[in-house]
């Protein structure tokens, strides 16, 4: 972004010597920030005052069961020991077994993540496609009445409670006009209809060309993505605004102008090609935001993601589920970034 | 959620309703049935080790049990159900099940005295939490070859002494009673693990369903089994979906898209009170909530003084305020349902009664120190009690605590009160009996910390050998009779009060019929279901 990262360019003796040593240095901070995070939880594991075994095997569990439960998860071990044993694990790609429905965490997270990845990926679309064009529109005309009604818009998607809007939107659009589908992925009877290959059912009832599901699925996802894209849409344009308006008071802008360029390539050509790089990284946040799972408005929609996983885990004591659930959602967002700081290098000329 | 954005919300939502026309009606085929209800705390579906309330749903419509309760008549208590007959021993040791012929598993296989056999030995072998219900009868991993033996059409069990044959059978009723398919759980045998792992997912019984699939936190899903000996079931697919949200099950119900919303709360149940095509049914359950108090304390160790404190509970107001329609007043230490339970309710609140009563003991006034756990209703009935307390001159100190800071200390009977619920083990009225009627012995270093006696420091003196009787009467009316002698005692001279039993409120589209949710002894039978 600065000129420093141009000089430094040019110094390099090599470019793969740079890469290699850029890439040595990402690899090295995303694992010093999954050893963080992986520390963090752990610790944060062990002093919650709730005892593990009782919540696997009940308050009534006979002093044997105890005992030998107590063994096998391992907590007769220093807890530095157990710390390490779970890097390991993870390090395989294990992350153990859900200590309340006794099934490895790695088939629950699979299961449940889709549900998520579904919801925040059209969530966000929506939020791109109608809040950068907001943001943008909004800024052209500052301080107009279109200004106010986008300022309004966004208003009220940041202060609404979610599941307030997710209730009053089911009782509106599912129980009074019939539009959408209830809470839940999808219909009842097409449960189970269709092979499961990425366990996102918009992309398997297509592959199965199944487009009935298909439909059915995008009745159930569309509220509930609505109302995720309503929020990614209320900060999106909110800072697509801001970014817009010091664009569009910079030199160069009356310069196109002076030069007699259309209104619309001024915004578009000129202001908006100077916003998709800090653009992104917003983009990206509100992605990972969403990834991380919505837990009420899965409560609320019924819908089966890694949010309400991690929540019921983590009430329940479930460690091992909460531990892989946070893995997984850690190493999202470490990747959302690394993906954002590539598409800077895409979009900013002047890293090429 | 919070507390106060939850009532914001059944507000908004109540009044939205309230304002809306009515909703338009879709309807679930005639052969389906759908029910919206919390299954997270299913942890596995194996019926050695399920101890769970939405596992013991799944359980009682899968796993046929040698005697079982009829769901459309409850309280005529257990009946043959895979055990055509059973004979008892002089000794009243030994129970031989002659089992019923013609009755086949989900496998085709048929049903055996020695699928029995192995499923018990099983039960007890595997050693899960639940398995104290079959090896309090003296059974254990090294003796179920000679106490558990199949012979023929006939499966013998003998207990290491005299106990109730109603006591035997009911807990047969359990969960853990349920017989499943050896050679289908064999086949599965992980490391010697009795099939455990693979049941934990899969079924292998002979009862009216079998389960299609069960997703964690999603749905269980459940085929009927057309050759259920007591005749295919109506409802060909029974589906139980995970909705958490009580506003999301009244508003699937009132469209129509589920046939069963399980958990309403009251004002959701409001909402939907006397709209057509609902109904609302009230089930007892088997919880208590109650309060004790420490015998170690020197004023609550005095007859009088805590039979005066049982007369201080605002029962009515509570029931009729913030427990309404969760719970219901109850004073005996037996659920209503349960084998020799009374509905006799000597107390309400009666300031002046116990006022009297604390100046016939000589006491004027009081601290005391009451544990609660962190829940809501708890710690509203805690302050209802400080309020009453404090007119005879209590001083009711409330901590408020996790169920580990609070459990700990009650189990080291370091509390002066307490104030919490206490849910029965199986379906037999020793389940209760043995722990707030019974504690042999009461010393410190005894620490029989899971007796409720024992953690109020309370010596039923007498009332040990009743339990005791109770337990080996083989007579099931006499025994009955015995329990109900036991609890009228108890409520008078015991340190426990028992105020409320639990209810569960369950919204259904009008047109199901015969769903019956198993009372406080059993759980939900779908087979008698119709629509």
């Amino acid at each position: 972004m600065t000129d420093s990262t141009n000089k430094e360019i040019g110094r390099q003796p090599s470019p793969y010597f740079g890469y290699l040593t850029k890439a040595l240095g990402t690899l090295g901070s995303i694992a010093t920030t999954m050893l963080g995070l992986l520390f963090i939880t752990f610790v944060i594991g062990r002093v919650m005052p709730i005892d593990p075994i009782i919540a696997v095997l009940g308050e009534r569990a006979s002093k044997e069961a105890y005992d030998a439960m107590y063994i096998e998860m391992g907590l007769d071990k220093p807890v530095i020991i157990q710390f390490l044993n779970y890097i390991w694990d993870v390090v395989r790609g294990d992350f153990g077994m859900s200590l309340l429905n006794a099934r490895p965490v790695v088939d629950d997270i699979i299961r449940v993540f889709p549900a998520t990845l579904e919801l925040a990926t059209i969530g966000t679309m929506i939020g791109v496609v109608l809040g950068v064009p907001l943001g943008v529109v909004a800024a052209v005309n500052r301080g107009t009445w279109i200004d106010q009604i986008a300022r309004v818009i966004a208003l009220v998607g940041y202060s609404m409670p979610i599941f307030w809007l997710g209730l009053v939107g089911l009782l509106v659009f599912y129980g009074i006009l019939g539009w959408v589908g209830g809470p839940g992925r999808i219909g009842i009877f097409y449960v189970d209809l269709v092979p499961t290959v990425t366990g996102l059912i918009l992309v398997d009832s297509i592959i199965d060309g199944q487009w009935d599901v298909f439909w059915d699925a995008v009745s159930h996802i569309i509220l509930p993505a609505s109302l995720l894209g309503y929020y990614s849409l209320a900060y999106i344009s909110r800072m697509t605004r801001s970014f817009m308006l010091e664009q569009m008071g910079a030199e160069y802008i009356i310069t196109a102008r002076v030069k007699g360029m259309s209104e619309w390539a001024v915004i578009w050509r000129h202001a908006f090609a100077n916003i998709k790089v800090p653009l992104i990284t917003v983009i990206a946040l509100s992605y990972a935001n969403l990834l991380e799972g919505s837990v009420l408005t899965e409560i609320i929609f019924a819908w089966p993601g890694i949010g309400s996983y991690i929540t019921t885990a983590l009430l329940s004591a479930d460690m091992n589920a909460v531990l892989g659930g946070t893995v997984v959602v850690g190493l999202l967002f470490v990747c959302l970034n690394i993906f954002s700081d590539l598409l800077y290098k895409f979009f900013d000329p002047r890293a090429k | 959620m919070t507390y106060v954005s939850k009532i914001l919300t059944s507000t908004a939502l109540g009044l939205t309703l309230a304002m809306s026309p009515v909703l338009a009606i879709a309807e679930t085929p005639d052969n389906m049935l759908v029910i919206a209800n919390r299954i997270d705390d299913i942890t596995t579906l194996d019926p050695a080790e399920s101890f769970e309330f939405a596992g013991s749903d799944v359980s009682r419509n899968v796993y046929g049990r040698l005697v079982n309760f009829d769901p459309l008549n409850l309280d005529a208590g257990y009946k043959p159900d895979l055990a055509a007959s059973w004979t008892v021993s002089d000794d009243g040791k030994t129970i031989t099940f002659t089992m019923r012929d013609g009755v086949k598993f989900h496998s085709g296989n048929p049903v055996s005295a020695e699928d029995a056999e192995f499923s018990l030995r099983r039960a007890v072998i595997l050693n899960k939490t639940p398995s104290f219900i079959l090896t309090q009868f003296g059974f254990t991993a090294d003796n179920v070859a000679t106490t558990i033996v199949a012979n023929g059409n006939t499966l013998s069990i003998t207990t290491d002494k005299r106990y109730a044959t109603s006591f035997v059978l009911n807990c047969l009723t359990a969960v853990i009673g349920g017989i499943v398919d050896k050679k289908t759980v064999m086949a599965n045998e992980v490391d010697g693990d009795m099939g455990n792992s693979w049941l934990k997912t899969n079924s292998a019984g002979s009862g009216a369903y079998k389960v299609v699939s069960w997703k964690p936190n999603d749905s269980v899903t459940l085929q009927s089994n057309p050759d259920f000996y007591q005749g295919a079931p109506a409802m060909k697919r029974v589906i139980v979906r995970h909705v958490q949200e009580s506003a999301t099950q009244r508003l699937l119900l009132e469209k129509g898209d589920i046939d069963v919303a399980r958990n309403l709360n009251p004002e959701d149940v409001a909402g939907i009170s006397g709209k057509d095509g609902i109904a609302v049914d009230s089930e007892l359950r088997g919880r208590l909530m109650y309060m004790a108090f420490n015998q170690k304390h020197p004023e609550l160790s005095k007859p009088k003084v805590r039979l005066a404190l049982k007369y201080l509970p605002d029962y009515k107001g509570m029931q009729d305020s913030f427990l309404k329609g969760q719970y219901t007043i109850h004073q005996a230490f037996l659920p209503r349902t349960y084998l020799g339970a009374i509905d006799d309710k000597p107390f309400s609140l009666d300031v002046a009664k116990a006022k009297a009563l604390m100046a016939e003991a000589g006491v004027s006034g009081f601290e005391i120190e009451v544990g609660v756990r962190e829940a809501q209703e708890r710690i509203e009935i805690a302050q209802s009690l400080q309020n009453s307390f404090a007119q005879v001159g209590v001083k009711l100190n409330i901590t408020v605590g996790t169920a580990k800071q609070i459990l700990t200390r009650y189990r080291a009977r370091e509390l002066d009160m307490y104030l919490g619920a206490w849910g029965p083990d199986y379906p037999d009225p020793q389940t209760n009996a043995g722990t707030f009627a019974f504690n042999p012995d009461n010393s410190d270093e005894k620490k029989a910390t899971g007796l409720l006696a024992y953690r109020n420091a309370w010596d039923p003196g007498a009332m040990n050998q009743a339990v005791e009787a109770a337990v080996i009467e083989g007579d099931r009316d006499k025994r009955a009779k015995m329990y109900q002698d036991m609890q009228r005692q108890h409520q008078m001279e015991s340190p426990f009060g028992v105020m409320f039993q639990k209810i569960e409120q369950t919204g259904r589209r009008a047109n199901v019929k015969n769903l019956n949710l198993g009372g406080a002894i059993t759980s939900v039978s779908y087979w008698p279901v119709t629509k």
